[in-house]
């Protein structure tokens, strides 16, 4: 019998990695928005504003429902508050990725050619600090002591997106021949990019204290 | 006139249930594991089935409450230490109902001039040390361990909530249940001779007996002080001496089960000797005391730092204050009952060196030339101890073997006495013996046991089997409290 409740999934725990799934293909959606919009594929670009806002509003959903169990059926009493703060921060960066593609479909920034790669690799390093706070996430609910393991590499990656923006920035303000109106909307872009992977450590680094109270 | 005298046994099972629930729920509770409500149904419910169906396991046990000797006496015994347990459950303080309860008899016992067992003060003094710190220690070992199988195991956090819950539920309910059958006997144990309540049968399926009806009235009294006031002595356990994490509640609820099954459980200590295994040495443990050594254990193996020591140094001066408390009240309730009521609050037990009291003494080795002057009669023990100590030394066993040889107690069985006794209260061999000594008349209790002893083996005292000759004792308490009842 105990072995059955050790194995049974429980219904909350399913609910809270299927969020957690939700976040982390919305940093793979946002990745291959971006890369239909530079290659200019508006269709596909379409698609995956659709898709991530579906996975939004799934997200908002889960989100909804995890912490109406928590509260109802008095759930973790003592780390409800610490878990229930870690899934709107988790929800935050999913919006964030939502945010993003959003404001490509609003804005059409003009992203020339030579700043491509950058902006790809901006990207890849955010989504990737997102990866691994998810990973710290995952670990946080089932095997609290490896979550340093994971959260090491989401300061890593944020650490990569800082060096990437840095590189682009002076890429776009060394360009001649653009307006500075350009430059600073290109800039902006890149800002909103890096946004995510500072705020993947914000995360990080509360979940950190959230595992401190709990190992206590 | 009965149900009057009852309502200090219900007061008394009241006050358990508001101060003794929080050693089985209040971690849980304190943690917000459970809620206070659901634990106070299931401590509720579980009191009540062990009360009935284990307290009524020796339907002749009388509790602590069985040495006073007069009903209004006990009457005021059991309302002292009632009173004592309530007082220091509205300040929040886990106190142990059992030591206000020896607290309420010593008063008793101060105040009709009986000999205070100075054994049950030294045990209270002693759980008061020793409950805690064997607690203490094994609550900080059993967390070490549980919290390193948490660590290898990799159990997903609301698996792990889900489990918690179930064991303190468990545990809880478990807890209550010998709660229930443990204490009953306290709450309404004296009663059960001048119960006059008859055998009830529901519809064929089970039978409740007078004791069991009682048990019944009396855990209902417990279960209702769960309800109406045990919250805050849960929360004082649960969260008022240290934040705990609900598995370092378990392992609190935990701890306090294990100690008290190791160092406290006779049947234990007898199935290990009986198997010729090392058994571990009987030591007085209360649960009230051992719950708070639990939860400290758990907080200095975390470092100490969340103990709020001021309110521990509160509980500390708690304990001491209930039993004295109680031996206050009981000896100031009593003189004013006595005296200015005019209630008889004990019976007199006198003494004196009869011829028969005398052979026996010599009989059991002890030199009585220069105790053959205490033919008087001695009106209480007190007086008669002093006599004996100005003429001869003793010690303690001797004391007792001459203390109980000479105690006056003049008897007589009655065909009243015989015809109540309970159907299974006796075997019939032993109501057969009981039967022939019809009529006839006691100047000491040992003559019944003597007598009954020489009318049937199923009286008789076998050297060596602890569990037959402690059942005997117990039905000869019940035959002589039978014959008291209805003299």
């Amino acid at each position: 019998m105990a072995e059955s409740i050790l194995k049974r999934k429980i219904g909350i725990e399913k609910e809270i990695d299927e969020f957690l799934d939700q976040v982390s293909e919305a940093g793979l959606m946002c990745q291959n928005g971006m890369d239909a919009y530079l290659k200019g594929n508006m269709e596909a670009f379409s698609q995956c504003l659709a898709s991530i806002r579906d996975t939004e509003h799934r997200g908002d959903d889960l989100r909804r429902s995890i912490e109406q169990d928590l509260y109802r059926k008095t759930l973790i009493p003592e780390s409800r508050g610490d878990v229930m703060e870690l899934l709107e921060d988790m929800d935050a960066l999913l919006d964030r990725f939502t945010g993003l593609i959003w404001q490509f479909e609003i804005e059409h920034p003009d992203i020339c050619v030579e700043f491509h790669e950058d902006f790809k690799e901006l990207l890849r390093c955010s989504s990737e600090s997102v990866e691994a706070v998810v990973r710290s996430c995952r670990a946080f609910f089932k095997d609290i002591y490896s979550v340093a393991n994971h959260i090491h590499k989401v300061i890593f990656w944020e650490k990569e997106s800082d060096k990437v923006t840095t590189r682009l920035q002076r890429a776009i303000f060394g360009r001649p021949n653009l307006r500075l109106s350009h430059k600073m909307h290109l800039r902006f872009f890149a800002k909103q990019v890096e946004r995510i992977a500072d705020e993947a450590e914000d995360v990080s680094d509360r979940l950190n204290i959230y595992v401190i109270k709990r190992m206590l | 006139m009965f149900a009057f005298f009852l309502t200090s046994g219900l007061f008394l099972g009241w006050s358990l249930g508001a101060n003794d629930a929080a050693n089985v729920f209040g971690t849980a509770v304190g943690t917000r594991m459970i809620s206070f409500r659901k634990a106070a149904a299931y401590c509720g419910i579980f009191v009540i089935l062990g009360a009935v169906i284990s307290g009524a396991g020796a339907a002749k046990t009388l509790g602590e409450l069985g040495s006073v000797n007069a009903i209004v006496g006990a009457f005021v015994v059991a309302l002292a230490a009632a009173v004592t347990v309530y007082w220091l459950t509205v300040l929040g303080y886990p106190v142990s109902t059992t030591q206000a309860i020896v607290g309420a008899i010593i008063g008793w016992d101060l105040f009709s001039g009986a000999l205070i067992d100075y054994g049950s003060l030294e045990r209270i003094v002693l759980s008061w040390v020793i409950s805690p710190i064997l607690a203490a220690i094994f609550s900080a070992l059993l967390y070490k361990a549980i919290a390193y199988g948490i660590k290898c195991l990799k159990i997903h956090m609301f698996r792990l909530d889900a489990l918690t819950r179930a064991a303190l539920l468990f545990a809880g309910v478990a807890g209550a249940y010998s709660l229930g059958a443990n204490n009953i006997s306290n709450v309404v144990g004296i009663f059960v001779p001048i119960s006059p309540f008859a055998e009830i049968s529901f519809l064929g399926w089970f039978r409740l007996n007078a004791a069991q009806q009682l048990f019944l009235i009396g855990g209902l009294a417990i279960a209702v002080g769960t309800f109406t006031y045990g919250k805050k002595v849960m929360l004082t356990v649960g969260e008022g001496i240290t934040e705990m994490s609900p598995v370092a509640a378990f392992v609190a609820v935990l701890a306090n089960a294990v100690v008290l099954f190791l160092f406290a459980s006779q049947d234990l200590q007898a199935f290990l000797l009986g198997h010729g295994l090392p058994a571990f040495p009987l030591v007085p443990v209360s649960s009230s005391q051992a719950i708070v050594g639990s939860v400290i254990g758990i907080a200095l193996i975390k470092g100490g730092r969340g103990i709020r020591w001021r309110m521990l140094g509160e509980i500390t001066m708690a304990w001491i204050a209930t039993p004295i408390v109680a031996v206050i009240i009981s000896f100031i309730s009593l003189f004013i009952l006595q005296n200015v009521f005019q209630q008889k609050t004990f019976i007199p037990v006198e003494y004196r060196m009869t011829a028969e009291a005398e052979q026996r003494i010599r009989s059991a080795g002890i030199r009585t030339d220069h105790l053959a002057d205490l033919q008087e009669i001695y009106p209480n023990a007190s007086q008669f101890q002093k006599a004996l100590s100005q003429r001869a030394i003793l010690d303690d066993r001797e004391m007792g073997i001459v203390m109980s040889a000479t105690e006056i107690d003049r008897t007589m069985v009655t065909s009243q006495s015989i015809n109540r006794i309970n159907r299974s209260a006796l075997k019939d061999e032993q109501k057969r013996a009981l039967q022939q000594l019809w009529g006839k008349t006691f100047e000491h209790r040992w003559q019944i046991e003597t007598a009954l002893a020489e009318l049937s083996p199923a009286w008789r005292m076998t050297p060596g089997d602890a569990e037959k000759n402690k059942e005997i004792m117990r039905d000869l308490d019940y035959v002589y409290r039978l014959i008291r009842a209805t003299d």
